[in-house]
C-alpha cells in the first residue's frame, strides 16, 4: 500500500542524472579540497610577493651601504631586473618556483634551490623527531587525563601543559640550555649538523631543539585530544557502552576514540604545520642550519629572492597539512565513507 | 508463587543540584517506590517528564544518570541485591542478564560501526556465546523484528537506516544476549506514529518471542496499556497507583490516574460555516535552494476565528507549509491570498502591518526565546515593534496579556529559565497575541509537553479564540489533538495535501490509503487495540 503512495512523488530521483558528486561524495569532497588548496596557495604566493616587494628598504641600498651612489644603486636594479614592472617579474618568478626554480640569491649569488634544499631537510628532520615524540605522547596523556578526570592525575597533566603552553618557546629553549648544557653537560650546544655526522650524533645534537619543540606543542595537542575526547564521552553512545557492561578501556578504545580522530588529526596536522614553519625561533636560539635561521638571515639583508622561497615553502608546508588533515577527517566520517 | 525476577523494595534515588546562587543540596528524586516483576511480564512505569521513571528504570541496571545517586532500598534481581554489587559484578549484569534501549537510537548507536557488530557485542564480550553464534541470533532477531534483508541488515551504519529501523535494530541489541530484562525507555516516543505502531508490535512480538522481561517506560498511557501486564503510574517520584494494566485503564481509583486516562478525550464542535476564507493557499509548490521540493500543488483555506489543523508525519512538509505562509521561504509557485489580497511571497516585500497579522508559536518555547530577556521584554518587544508602546503603557499591556494567559504580574521579571515547560509556551503565546494578530500559526506547541500541561494549552487558545476570533493554523501530528481543537483539517504526506475539508468529512469514511493507515495508527486507550488493528492488517494482507 506504502509503495502506491510512494511512486512518482519524487520522479528527479529516479533519472540517472546523478552528477559525479552524488555518486562519489567522498572522492568529490576530496578533489574539491585539492582544488581549494591549490587556489589558496596561488593566492598566498601573490600575497608573499607583494607583500616582500612593499617592505621598506631595499636590497641595492643595503648591500652597497657608504657606497650607494645613485648610479651604482641604479646599475645593481637593473643588473637584477629590479627596474622592470612588478607584474611582470611575478609571473616570472612564479612561472620558475613552479618548476622548482626560485632564482639566485643576491647576497651570495648562490642557487636558492640548492640552498634551501638542504636546509629544508635539517628542518624537516628536526619536525619529524619532534612529532614522533609528542604526537604519540599528547594523545597518550590526553587519554590518560580523560581516564582520570577531574582527580588528580588529570590535574597534573594540565597544569604542566598549560605551564609549557604560557612559556616563549625562546624562553623555554635557553632554560634547557642552561640546565642540560651548561650545568650537566649532558646535551650538546649548540645544535650545528654537518653533513659528515653520523645519524646517531645529528640525534644528539638536536635533541635539546626537539625537546623545546615538544613542549612547545605538546600542551595544545593533549588539550585538544583531551576536549575531542571528552565530548565524545558524553554521547549517548557512550552511554550505550557502559550499559551494556563494557570495561572502561573497551569503551575508549572502541567507541570513544573512532569518533574522536577527527577532531584530533586536525589539531596533530596544526601543530605538525606549526612544528615546520614555527621552528624559526628555535633554529636561531639553538643556530641550528635550518629553513628558519636561513630565512631570518636573508631578510637582515633584503635577500629577497630567499624569503620569497622560504615563505612559498612554508606557505606550501602549512596548506598541504591542513588539507591532508580535512582529507583525513573526511575519510574517518562513516557517513561519507558509506552513503545511503 | 515463586520469586519475583526482579523486587524493587524501597527505592530512594537522590541526586545533587547546583541551584545558581546557593549552596549544592541533594534533593530527592525517587521516594520510596516499590514494585515486583515476575519472569516474561512487562510492567509499565507511567508519568510525566520529571516523574522519575527513567531514574527507577536505570536503577535496574544499577545505573545512575549524572550526579544521581541509590541512596535506599534494594533492587533484587533473583533474589540477589545489585545495588550491593561491586563495579566489575555490575559490568557483568549489564548487557548480559539486563539490557536497556534508549529513546534515542539515532544517538545511541555509534555512527562510527557497522549495527551488526554493535548488536552482538555485548554477547562477545561478556562471552555469552561466540560470534557466529551471536551472528546467527542477531540474523534471526532482525527476522523476528521485521527488518528488511534480516541477512545483511547487520553489514549497515546507523545512518544508512530509517528511525524506525534503527530502534528495532536497538531492541535486537537487548535481546541478542537473552537477558531475563529488558528496559525500554521510551522507545517509540521519537516515532511517526504510523512507524511506532510497527516498531510496538514488533517489540510485543519479540517479547512474546523470546519470554523475556521487561520494564516498559512512556508517557504514553494508551501505549504502555498495549504491551503492559502491570502499570506503575509515578508522579514527582513517588508511586500514585499501581495495578494490573485493565485496572488502570479501565478503573483508575487515583485523581491523577482518571486525569492521564481522560486527556484525550476533549473534543470541539467545528464550525458551520467554512465558506468564507482569511487566509488562502492557492496551488503552493516550494523548494529548499530551489533542488529539494518539499511541496507540491498544496492548496486550502481557513475561515476566519477558526482552527485549520494540518496533519501529518515529519517528512510531510507540514513545517515547510508554515515557513512559507510566513514569507520565510518564499513559494516556487503559486499564491497566499490574506483577506482578499495576494500577500508578497518574500517576508522582506511584507508590510510591517502584514507582518503584524500573521504570528507564530512554536515547538520548542525554549529555543524561541532570549534567555537573556525577561518577560517583559520578551512579550514587550512586539509592542514596541508594532504599536511603539512605551514605559506604563507598555507594562499595563503586559501585565493584561500575562492575565489572558492566565499567568499573574509576578511573572514579569522573571527569565525564560525559571518557568515550567507550560508557562514558556504560554508566554509565547502571549507574545503573538501582543501583536495583536488576525492569524496564529502553532508548529507543533504542545508536542514537547507532558499531556495534562498540553491539555490547558489548547484550552487556552481554544478560549482566546472563543474571545478575540483569531484564527489558528494548527499544525501537528498527533489526531488526538485535532480532534480536539479543529474546525478543518488537511492531511499532508510527502509534501503533498493528501485531504482537506470540514473535520467531519475529513476525518470519516471513505478514506483514502495514507488518512486510513494515520488514523488506524493512533494508540487507543484501551486494552487489546494493538491486537485487534494487526489482527485486521493480517486479514487485509490475506484478502490482496
Amino acid at each position: 500500500m506504502s509503495e502506491s503512495v510512494d511512486t512518482g512523488i519524487l520522479p528527479d530521483q529516479k533519472e540517472p542524472d546523478l552528477s559525479y558528486r552524488d555518486r562519489f561524495p567522498l572522492l568529490a569532497l576530496i578533489i574539491q579540497r585539492l582544488l581549494l588548496s591549490v587556489a589558496l596557495l596561488f593566492a598566498v604566493s601573490v600575497l608573499i610577493f607583494g607583500g616582500v616587494e612593499a617592505l621598506p628598504g631595499d636590497f641595492a641600498s643595503t648591500y652597497l651601504g657608504q657606497s650607494a651612489t645613485p648610479q651604482a644603486v641604479a646599475n645593481i636594479r637593473k643588473d637584477l631586473g629590479l627596474d622592470r614592472p612588478v607584474v611582470t617579474r611575478y609571473f616570472e618568478w612564479l612561472g620558475n618556483a613552479v618548476q622548482s626554480d626560485f632564482g639566485t640569491s643576491w647576497a651570495s649569488r648562490n642557487s636558492v634551490s640548492e640552498q634551501i634544499g638542504k636546509r629544508l631537510g635539517n628542518s624537516l628532520f628536526l619536525a619529524f623527531c619532534a612529532a614522533m615524540i609528542s604526537v604519540p605522547l599528547a594523545v597518550g596523556l590526553g587519554m590518560l587525563a580523560v581516564h582520570f578526570r577531574n582527580r588528580i592525575p588529570d590535574k597534573i597533566i594540565n597544569v604542566l601543559s598549560l605551564a609549557a603552553i604560557s612559556l616563549p618557546e625562546f624562553f623555554i629553549g635557553y632554560l634547557l640550555i642552561l640546565f642540560f648544557a651548561v650545568k650537566f653537560g649532558m646535551a650538546t650546544f649548540p645544535a650545528t649538523v654537518y653533513d659528515s655526522m653520523t645519524f646517531v650524533e645529528r640525534l644528539k645534537a638536536v635533541a635539546l631543539p626537539v625537546a623545546t619543540l615538544v613542549l612547545v606543542v605538546l600542551a595544545h595537542m593533549m588539550r585538544m585530544t583531551r576536549a575531542a575526547i571528552l565530548s565524545v564521552m558524553s554521547s549517548a553512545y557512550m552511554e550505550t557502552a557502559e550499559l551494556k557492561g563494557l570495561g572502561a578501556f573497551r569503551a575508549i578504545v572502541r567507541h570513544a576514540a573512532p569518533n574522536a580522530v577527527a577532531p584530533i588529526i586536525n589539531v596533530v596536522a596544526l601543530n605538525l604545520a606549526y612544528l615546520v614553519v614555527g621552528v624559526v625561533v628555535v633554529e636561531v636560539v639553538f643556530v641550528y642550519p635550518g629553513m628558519g635561521q636561513y630565512m631570518v638571515d636573508a631578510v637582515t639583508v633584503r635577500d629577497m629572492p630567499v624569503v620569497q622561497a622560504c615563505g612559498l615553502i612554508f606557505a606550501a608546508v602549512y596548506i598541504l597539512l591542513n588539507m591532508l588533515a580535512d582529507i583525513l577527517a573526511i575519510v574517518a566520517n562513516p557517513r561519507l565513507r558509506h552513503p545511503r | 508463587m515463586h520469586e519475583a525476577l526482579l523486587a524493587v523494595r524501597d527505592l530512594k534515588i537522590e541526586a545533587k543540584i547546583y541551584p545558581q546562587g546557593e549552596a549544592p543540596r541533594d534533593v530527592t528524586i525517587v521516594d520510596g517506590v516499590s514494585f515486583k516483576l515476575q519472569k516474561g511480564k512487562v510492567l509499565g512505569l507511567i508519568g510525566e517528564s520529571g516523574a522519575g521513571k527513567s531514574t527507577v528504570g536505570l536503577s535496574a541496571l544499577g545505573y545512575g544518570r549524572g550526579g544521581i545517586r541509590i541512596t535506599g532500598g534494594e533492587v533484587l534481581l533473583n533474589g540477589q541485591d545489585i545495588l550491593k554489587l561491586g563495579k566489575n559484578g555490575l559490568r557483568s549484569l549489564r548487557g548480559a542478564k539486563v539490557c536497556y534501549v534508549a529513546q534515542s537510537a539515532a544517538a545511541a548507536f555509534n555512527p562510527a560501526h557497522r549495527l551488526g557488530e554493535q548488536v552482538i557485542e555485548a554477547s562477545v564480550e561478556h562471552g555469552i556465546m561466540s560470534r557466529e553464534e551471536a551472528r546467527e541470533r542477531a540474523t534471526y532477531l532482525f527476522r523476528v523484528l521485521g527488518l528488511p534483508n534480516p541477512e545483511s541488515f547487520g553489514e549497515r551504519y546507523p545512518h544508512q537506516v530509517s528511525g524506525g529501523q534503527l530502534q528495532r535494530a536497538m531492541t535486537a541489541m537487548a535481546l541478542c544476549p537473552n537477558p531475563e530484562l529488558i528496559v525500554f525507555d521510551e522507545p517509540t516516543t521519537a516515532l511517526d506514529v504510523t512507524t511506532q505502531i510497527d516498531v510496538l508490535a514488533a517489540i510485543k512480538h519479540a517479547i512474546e518471542e523470546t519470554g523475556v522481561a521487561a520494564l516498559y517506560i512512556t508517557h504514553d498511557l494508551a501505549v504502555v496499556a498495549q504491551v503492559a501486564d502491570d502499570i506503575m503510574v509515578l508522579r514527582n517520584g513517588k508511586t500514585v497507583e499501581y495495578g494490573t494494566a485493565r485496572q488502570i485503564i479501565e478503573a483508575p481509583k487515583e485523581d491523577y490516574t482518571k486525569a492521564l486516562v481522560s486527556v484525550r478525550e476533549m473534543q470541539h464542535e467545528e464550525a458551520a460555516d467554512q465558506t468564507k476564507p482569511l487566509l488562502k493557499l492557492d496551488n503552493i509548490s516550494a523548494a529548499y535552494s530551489n533542488v529539494v521540493q518539499v511541496l507540491f500543488n498544496v492548496s486550502m483555506h481557513l475561515p476566519k476565528g477558526q482552527t485549520l489543523a494540518i496533519v501529518g508525519e515529519s517528512g510531510s512538509g507540514k513545517s515547510t507549509l508554515a515557513r512559507v505562509i510566513t514569507g520565510l521561504l518564499p513559494p516556487s509557485e503559486g499564491k497566499i491570498v490574506f483577506e482578499g489580497e495576494d500577500l508578497p511571497k518574500a517576508l522582506a516585500q511584507r508590510t510591517r502591518e502584514q507582518l503584524r497579522r500573521i504570528q507564530m508559536i512554536y515547538q520548542i518555547a525554549d529555543t524561541a526565546m532570549n534567555p537573556r530577556q525577561t518577560v517583559r521584554d520578551i512579550i514587550g518587544r512586539p509592542l514596541t515593534f508594532y504599536y511603539g508602546m512605551h514605559g506604563r503603557k507598555k507594562t499595563e499591556r503586559v501585565a493584561e496579556l500575562l492575565d489572558q494567559i492566565e499567568m499573574g504580574p509576578q511573572f514579569l521579571d522573571r527569565y525564560p529559565a525559571e518557568l515550567s515547560g507550560g508557562q514558556k509556551q504560554r508566554v509565547a503565546i502571549a507574545r503573538a497575541l501582543a501583536a495583536k494578530p488576525d492569524l496564529i500559526l502553532c508548529d507543533e506547541p504542545t508536542s514537547a509537553l507532558d499531556p495534562l500541561v498540553a491539555e490547558g494549552i489548547l484550552k487556552l487558545l481554544m478560549r482566546l479564540q472563543a474571545e478575540t476570533e483569531i484564527s489558528y493554523v494548527f499544525i501537528t501530528h498527533d489526531i488526538a489533538i485535532v480532534r480536539a481543537i479543529a474546525d478543518s483539517v488537511a492531511v499532508m504526506h510527502r509534501g503533498r495535501l493528501v485531504r482537506f475539508g470540514p473535520k467531519h468529512v475529513a476525518l470519516s469514511p471513505p478514506f483514502d490509503d495514507y488518512t486510513d493507515l494515520l488514523l488506524k495508527s493512533v494508540p487507543e486507550m484501551r486494552i487489546g487495540w494493538l491486537e485487534e488493528v494487526l489482527k485486521t492488517r493480517r486479514m487485509e494482507s490475506a484478502g490482496n
